[in-house]
């Protein structure tokens, strides 16, 4: 007989997975993880190796973190849980030159700055520190997951209005290589991602009405 | 289980935790640095042929294709950039020689006067890609230099091409700067690296010409020595220019264009 809180897919581990993708995303809901969302979503082949790597990052700190969570004393917890952040990132770094570089050269600097993201310590911290591992990685998946569709669907909208294409191909030819259509540069710089995360954020409010925040 | 709470205990545990995280960063940096290295290698070979216009921009080609292209088309050979003379290939092997790590290194670098490029060292050898024809590896097609200088944010790196009769560009890149994107980071873009194609380096007296001004130029055929700004990015564009005006002059390839130039 296995318990809920022992089983390795039942519904409490499917809730913890599932739950941050939507009904409590990181970004949308607990609006965590702003900043790289808005720097790595100009194009979606970046967005999707950022999604991964944060995915990965919190799935193995969270699990990590919660391996060690009752020998580490309370008192340097964050450090620790900050020393294997940044581990895990350096590697997800190392491993990004060695096997995809072109891309490496362009999302280095914002890969060094997973360790910075809210998101990861937030998890660590918030409920990786009370629960056990495996349930800890799976709300690192979720979670990671969450994120990783919110800057899908930012530089989806970002691309194609920006750049007229989709993963590098041409779906609104842009007058400067003789199409018709007048690429919207705004949708290139920062400010733009701002706006398209502002519009998600209330999107999601309007079709979930039970996460409006009352005033 | 032992009082968590205790410094003791507390100290070994950071301690513990700061060791087991180093060994697995440093076996994942040193397992992978060989990978790494090949691939910042294989990057810069297809900068050059990139320069010389033998892959396009948006032409997608596997590791082996690039590397094939390079073997069959280029020729790398050393430059002694204090008298402009091509070094004899058995002194050196010009593709394993890191100009870069040479520059750093006092006894293979020679300091130069001060310039607006800012160049405080340049190294005694220079490596040059001479573009060959595949079917006739001693006829030269164009030259490939390494130029690069310091501009807004880091140092920009790149490749210029330049045709036989040494001045007509043929072609430039730039394969690592850090540049703000959308601004100075347009110096990466191969549509503003295109407007480089057919403008002349040199002026008449052979003279380092080429400049970026501020605003649009005209064709190369009526405004040979000026290039486009960057729109935003003055200290790019500036930079670029003096970058070139060095690497083209006597301190940097110039003894060499113009030996090549005379005995060709």
């Amino acid at each position: 007989m296995t318990s809920p809180a022992t089983a390795v897919l039942g519904k409490a581990q499917r809730a913890t997975l599932l739950t941050p993708v939507v009904t409590n995303n990181p970004i949308g809901v607990q609006v965590l993880g702003i900043c790289s969302a808005l720097a790595v979503t100009t194009r979606v082949d970046k967005a999707v190796v950022m999604g991964i790597g944060v995915t990965i990052v919190t799935a193995f700190a969270n699990l990590a973190v919660s391996m060690v969570r009752n020998y580490t004393p309370s008192s340097i917890r964050i450090i620790v849980q900050l020393a294997i952040i940044a581990s895990l990132v350096i590697m997800v770094d190392q491993f990004l030159k060695a096997y995809l570089f072109e891309l490496s050269l362009e999302l280095s600097v914002f890969v060094g700055l997973i360790i910075t993201n809210c998101i990861v310590m937030g998890r660590a911290e918030g409920f990786a520190m009370q629960n056990p591992p495996w349930i800890s990685f799976l709300d690192g998946i979720g979670n990671g997951l969450g994120y990783a569709i919110v800057l899908l669907l930012v530089a989806l909208a970002r691309e194609l209005l920006g750049a007229g294409k989709i993963l590098g191909v041409v779906v609104l030819p842009v007058t400067t290589d003789g199409g018709w259509y007048v690429p919207n540069g705004l949708m290139l710089l920062a400010p733009s991602g701002l706006f398209l995360i502002a519009l998600l954020v209330w999107l999601l409010r309007i079709w979930k009405p039970e996460l409006q925040e009352e005033d | 289980m032992p009082d968590t709470q205790s410094t003791r205990y507390t100290v070994a545990f950071a301690a513990a935790i700061c060791v087991v995280c180093a060994a697995l960063v440093a076996v994942s940096a040193v397992g992978l640095r060989e990978r790494q290295e090949t691939n910042q290698l294989l990057y810069r070979q297809k900068n050059v042929l990139l320069a010389a216009g033998l892959v396009k921009p948006d032409e997608s080609l596997s590791d082996k294709e690039l590397l094939a292209v390079f073997d069959r088309s280029i020729h790398v050979r050393l430059v002694d950039l204090r008298t402009g003379d091509l070094l004899p290939e058995d002194r050196m092997d010009a593709r394993t020689y890191d100009q870069r790590k040479a520059r750093a290194d006092p006894a293979a670098s020679h300091a130069v006067a001060a310039n607006a490029a800012q160049i405080p060292r340049v190294p005694n050898y220079g490596v040059v890609y001479l573009v060959v024809d595949p079917a006739q590896r001693d006829r030269i097609l164009q030259l490939v230099i390494p130029v690069d200088g310091v501009g807004m944010w880091g140092t920009l790196y790149g490749f210029l091409a330049i045709e036989r009769d040494t001045t007509t560009i043929s072609g430039l890149t730039y394969y690592d700067q850090k540049e703000t994107p959308g601004l100075g980071g347009e110096a990466g873009s191969p549509r503003w690296q295109g407007l480089w194609r057919g403008r002349k380096a040199y002026d008449e007296n052979w003279e380092p010409r080429i400049v970026v001004i501020k605003g649009p130029a005209g064709p190369p055929s009526q405004d040979p020595h000026r290039v486009d700004g960057l729109s935003g990015a003055t200290i790019t564009s500036n930079a670029i220019t003096r970058m070139m005006q060095f690497w083209l002059g006597k301190e940097g390839y110039g003894p060499f264009l113009k030996k090549f130039r005379e005995g060709a």
